[in-house]
């Protein structure tokens, strides 16, 4: 019986613990379909990141200029978005609390949902858990498809969500795009950009993808977390687990 | 100090007369063959992930409240605003999954190596009885978080009760206490996950590791080592082949602890929905009974048994069968030690046709499993065309996994029963440690 040395700790990493890795990492890449997609069409990939903390700050910029006039973030505090964001309080109570709520208290938009209800048919969602329900690529793929439709009772339609009851406020940004129709049916071929807006097609996107960002981190606010204590986590249990493996081998020293 | 704890212990046991005997029996002189392999860690596995379950539920508990209107919001605000609520979520829930991922395997190293057969039939009843209480604590555990679901899985797993004939209906009312899934379904729900089947799960547990050390392991030469000679390094009248369960298997233990804790923490950490496999996208949306989801699945474990439901036809007027074959394809489990009685205990002695029909039957599971999860849906256009009839090739598949499920167990009672079997020969000692 050999002493465990590094040469055979090093063994032991390369028949153990990596098939175990390569294993999980299998796993997870197999078992990652897109959340589902309600419309037609293929999904844009939105890239978000919510590691990306300026990325985070303009979307939340974006959010509490365009969105919550009419969206909620029920489960989302103030103070929580400072504290994640890398905001100090004076910053979110000045630059992004437009509904005069609390530092302490939740997103919550001032349209009145019976009112809402009565103008758009169907009161705006609560946008807390929309990455997590629909996928950070339907939201962002749902903000790019947006076009002018005379035959709908807003004005717009969209390709992703095709009826959606939503207008379009981000269309100053945007443009205005229109649809191209198969010849001989209805169906929408492609968007086309028929009004530029203020920003260049790229810097939309970007602007678009900064929004997803930060609402895919308003889905889940402890991936912050989970992000930064993960790795210690795991090399702890490496540690742990070849310590275990050692102890074992000599334990075992006398099993013929 | 150790003085010290020796007294405490010497105390302790002048007045517990059974404590230490106790102890010897099933820990330091309960001999275990020396030749347990990778299959054997899923036994221990599997309590760790029970104890796991219950703390972090018992966390869990304090915060959730399990009433229609709060539910939904309850979990989130574990997993926002209660200190580190989301770790102990995300602990409950991964381990929820990890608990199948083990039994399944653990179930696997039983058939494969012949545990369930004489003298270990009780063994294998227990643990078959384990595995339907988890299945159910499973069921329960997730409607609790009331998303959408949650909702539509327990309405349609209610109405599998739907389906007997006469007190159908009147069955599925009595379940949820109401004509749809709501506040008194929770309720019970919550009760029975937290409570009564926990309790239920314990004491199977208990019996199910009373019931092995009676008989003694199997291991992976299906070798009876209790048969074989006797005389080890602590005692001349137990198995040669045996090795006291501690220290050496709980150190042993100890390194699979230690990876399987890798992978369940870089999933917790990394992957906590797991792709929408642990934690579905459809569940971040509240229950609302005007809703339904585009697909209704059940959660990844069970979708191999919910596709034998889907895949057995109505016939008679009532579609009473598919629910008899989902219940069929476990009680079949069940009887396993009468349908498979080849003297053969382990894969590595046994005949051919044994090889090939475990084979079989381990993919029709995995096919089953696939098309339950609707994958079938999303991969059979890919591969074959997007022109096919999806429902017409899904069916075909899919009842062609059920007749290869259930073939397995008819193949084994001829195979075994007729004595066509041509096994190989039995060592007489245990062949191989690592």
């Amino acid at each position: 019986m050999t002493k465990p040395t590094l040469l055979t700790m090093s063994r032991l990493l390369m028949k153990r613990l990596l098939p175990a890795i390569v294993l999980a990492v299998g796993l997870l890449v197999a078992g990652q379909p897109a959340a589902r997609a309600e419309g037609e069409g293929q999904l844009m990939a939105s890239g978000a990141n919510v590691r990306d903390q300026a990325s985070l700050q303009r979307g939340a910029r974006l959010f509490f200029n365009y969105c919550v006039g009419c969206h909620s973030l029920k489960y989302m505090r103030y103070s929580r978005i400072a504290d994640d964001l890398g905001l100090t309080e004076q910053q979110v109570m000045h630059d992004l609390n437009f509904t005069g709520a609390k530092f302490q208290e939740p997103v919550i938009s001032h349209m009145p949902p019976e009112d809402a209800t009565k103008w758009f048919g169907k009161a705006p969602p609560d946008l807390s858990l929309e990455v997590s329900a629909k996928g950070a690529d339907w939201v962002y793929t749902y903000l790019n498809t947006f076009y002018l439709d005379p035959k709908s009772p807003i004005g717009w339609n969209n390709t992703t969500l095709p009826n959606a009851a939503m207008p379009f406020p981000l269309w100053e940004l945007q443009g205005e795009q229109v649809a191209v129709t198969k010849p001989g049916s209805d169906g929408v071929e492609k968007l086309d950009l028929a009004h530029p807006g203020k920003l260049t097609p790229a810097q939309y996107q970007q602007a678009t993808r900064d929004l997803v960002n930060f609402l895919a981190y308003v889905s889940e606010p402890a991936a912050m977390q989970r992000h930064r204590y993960g790795v210690w986590v795991l090399l702890f249990l490496a540690l742990f687990t070849m310590l275990a493996y050692l102890l074992k081998k000599e334990y075992w020293k006398d099993v013929h | 100090m150790a003085n010290v704890f020796a007294r405490i212990g010497d105390w302790v046991n002048e007045r517990t007369p059974g404590l230490a005997p106790m102890y010897r029996k099933h820990m330091t002189e309960y001999y275990a063959p020396k030749n347990f392999n990778l299959w054997y860690y899923f036994g221990s596995l599997a309590m760790l992930v029970l104890v796991n379950q219950i703390v972090t539920g018992i966390f869990l508990t304090m915060n959730y409240d399990p009433s229609a209107s709060g539910a939904f919001d309850s979990v989130q605000y574990i997993m926002r605003d209660v200190e580190w609520g989301w770790l102990i979520r995300y602990m409950h829930t991964t381990g929820a999954s990890l608990f199948f991922v083990v039994v399944f395997l653990h179930m696997f190293r039983g058939i494969m190596y012949g545990s369930f057969k004489k003298p270990r039939e009780l063994v294998w009843l227990l643990g078959m009885l384990i595995f339907l209480a988890l299945m159910a604590e499973a069921f329960m555990g997730y409607v609790l978080p009331w998303g959408n679901m949650s909702f539509w899985g327990a309405k349609v797993i209610v109405s599998l009760f739907g389906t007997v004939p006469k007190i159908g209906p009147a069955l599925q009312e009595w379940i949820m206490g109401d004509f749809l899934p709501a506040d008194a379904t929770l309720n019970r729900f919550f009760a029975l996950h937290v409570i009564a089947l926990p309790i239920v799960l314990l004491l199977l547990v208990v019996l199910h590791l009373a019931a092995l050390h009676e008989v003694g392991s199997n291991n992976p030469d299906g070798v009876e080592i209790k048969k074989g000679p006797k005389g080890n390094r602590w005692d001349a009248l137990k198995p040669a082949d045996g090795i006291p369960f501690h220290p050496y298997y709980t150190v042993k233990d100890l390194v699979g602890v230690g990876f399987f804790l890798l992978i369940a923490a870089f999933i917790i950490f990394f992957a906590p929905t797991f792709g929408g496999w642990f934690l579905e996208h459809d569940n971040s949306i509240a229950a609302n009974n005007l809703v339904t989801p585009a697909q209704i699945k059940p959660v990844w474990y069970f979708t191999a048994f919910y596709a034998i439901v889907r895949m057995v036809p109505s016939a008679f007027g009532t579609a009473v069968w598919g629910v008899l074959g989902m219940f069929g394809s476990i009680a079949l489990l069940f009887a396993l030690p009468w349908i498979d009685v080849g003297p053969v205990k382990s894969i590595r002695y046994r005949g051919t046709g044994y090889k090939v029909a475990l084979t079989i039957f381990v993919i029709a599971f995995f096919c089953l499993m696939a098309l339950g999860m609707d994958l079938t849906d999303e991969y059979f256009p890919r591969i074959f065309g997007a022109g096919i009839d999806i429902t017409l090739w899904d069916n075909v598949f899919g009842r062609i996994m059920t007749v290869a499920y259930f073939g397995f167990f008819v193949f084994l009672w001829l195979y075994t029963h007729l004595g066509w079997e041509k096994t190989k020969p039995v060592p007489d000692r245990v062949t191989t440690h690592d």
